[in-house]
């Protein structure tokens, strides 16, 4: 196969990643590694600097029209980056002494555990019982428009919050995902952030977290420009598309066949690993 | 709804606009690197057998700013890609620094001091040495 071969078949594969990933909310990264290692033979290093860079750009790309809305809490986002990005850094330090098979399996775990929680109905409850001193104390409380007038909420067990934030920012330097999913998890089951802030308020921080690995990544020689042109343009193209598409259709069906193929992946990525083929 | 006639509310959402024309500037600054510098690369390259397979790390030059602008100088298309690359990196850490300056027409300085502390960590991760 050709450069030219392989670089529009990968182009035609991002796309349909960017597409699923914005439908599912799981984002452009989590299929990109599965992609380049298992269907491209790609080394997992390439293929971790290629989707950190599809991270940034699904979460850049869909930022701005988040941004408008108003939605996003970008105190929450701001404080929690202190410890996304520091665990980010950890993530891409400790990822030069570990073996990579050991990365595909945690990254083939991650994967299924975000695959699940997919699946689990988003509740958008509101708690607005003031209990937390630090959440007060940092202005974390805050509001979002709706059709029916101003929702205010309150943010529970920041301190927890952070370290779970900590822990996906790790895992998302050392497997160059977004993952989205892990920081989803935190704000809204520890935080009891509302479902709709808490998504935005997510994408905002998906892409300053890879930012963060991105650079030391560049420098070690991971991100490959012949990796990332059809990467960064198919995966921009199909989170666009997906965005379009989810307005229009019902997409419950889709992403449940979806849920099937990445925890199909992921045991994909935890097998080879295992086998040291990885 | 308290300080809709103040100057400070339109400040904030002049930045909000502003963030989000950033936003989407960075995204298409780099999509339009990248496919020109892609054109210019599989017109030179396309018949080549890519080698992904062993991890050998990026070509000398692909791997740090001075390199890369020199590839650009010199119209090599995986330069090109890779500045688009960096413009892409830098759109997150951008927005970080706007943010900390719409914190300061607030008058939050906690959070410009918070805003601070994430573009040091990044700044601490693209000098530190960090690369091993």
């Amino acid at each position: 196969m050709t450069i030219l071969a392989f670089t529009l078949i990968l182009l035609l594969g991002a796309f349909t990643a960017g597409m699923l990933g914005s439908l599912t909310g799981l984002g452009g990264g989590v299929v990109i590694i599965p992609l380049l290692t298992l269907v491209f033979h790609v080394d997992i290093r390439y293929a971790i600097g290629t989707a950190l860079i599809a991270s940034i750009a699904t979460s850049s790309g869909s930022a701005a029209a988040y941004v408008k809305e108003g939605i996003t809490n970008i105190r929450i986002g701001m404080f929690l980056e202190i410890a996304t990005t520091t665990g980010a850094v950890i993530g891409a330090l400790v990822a030069v002494f570990m073996p990579t098979n050991i990365v595909a399996i945690i990254f083939g775990c991650v994967l299924i555990f975000s695959a699940i929680l997919s699946f689990k109905p988003k509740a958008n409850t509101v708690v607005n019982n003031d209990t937390s001193e630090l959440a007060r104390k940092l202005h974390l409380n805050g509001s979002y428009p709706t059709p029916d007038g101003k929702v205010t909420y309150t943010v529970h067990r920041v301190a927890g919050g952070y370290f779970m934030m900590m822990f996906a920012g790790i895992m998302s330097g050392l497997l160059g995902i977004g993952s989205g999913a892990l920081k989803v998890l935190a704000m809204d089951n520890i935080m009891r952030i509302p479902f709709k802030v808490s998504t935005t308020t997510s994408n905002f921080m998906i892409g300053v977290t890879a930012a963060a690995s991105a650079v030391v990544y560049l420098q070690r020689g991971y991100i490959s420009p012949g990796l990332c042109l059809p990467v960064v343009l198919g995966v921009l193209a199909g989170a666009l598309g997906g965005s379009k598409l989810l307005v229009r259709a019902n997409v419950t069906k889709l992403r449940i066949v979806f849920s099937v193929v990445i925890a199909f992946l992921a045991i994909q990525m935890i097998y080879n690993g295992y086998t040291g083929k990885l | 709804m308290k300080h809709f006639f103040s100057k400070g509310y339109w400040a904030d959402k002049d930045i909000q606009q502003l963030i989000g024309k950033q936003l989407r500037l960075g995204v298409i600054t780099a999509s339009v690197l990248v496919f020109t510098g892609g054109i210019i690369y599989l017109y030179r390259h396309g018949t080549e057998l890519p080698g992904y397979r062993e991890f050998t790390g990026v070509r000398a030059g692909l791997d740090s700013i001075s390199g890369i602008i020199h590839g650009v100088r010199g119209i090599h298309g995986m330069e090109i890609i890779q500045l688009g690359v960096v413009c892409l990196i830098a759109t997150p850490i951008i927005r970080v620094a706007l943010s900390a300056f719409a914190f300061l027409l607030e008058r939050d300085f906690l959070y410009v001091f918070i805003t601070l502390i994430v573009l040091g960590v990044i700044c601490f991760s693209m000098v530190g040495e960090l690369a091993g």
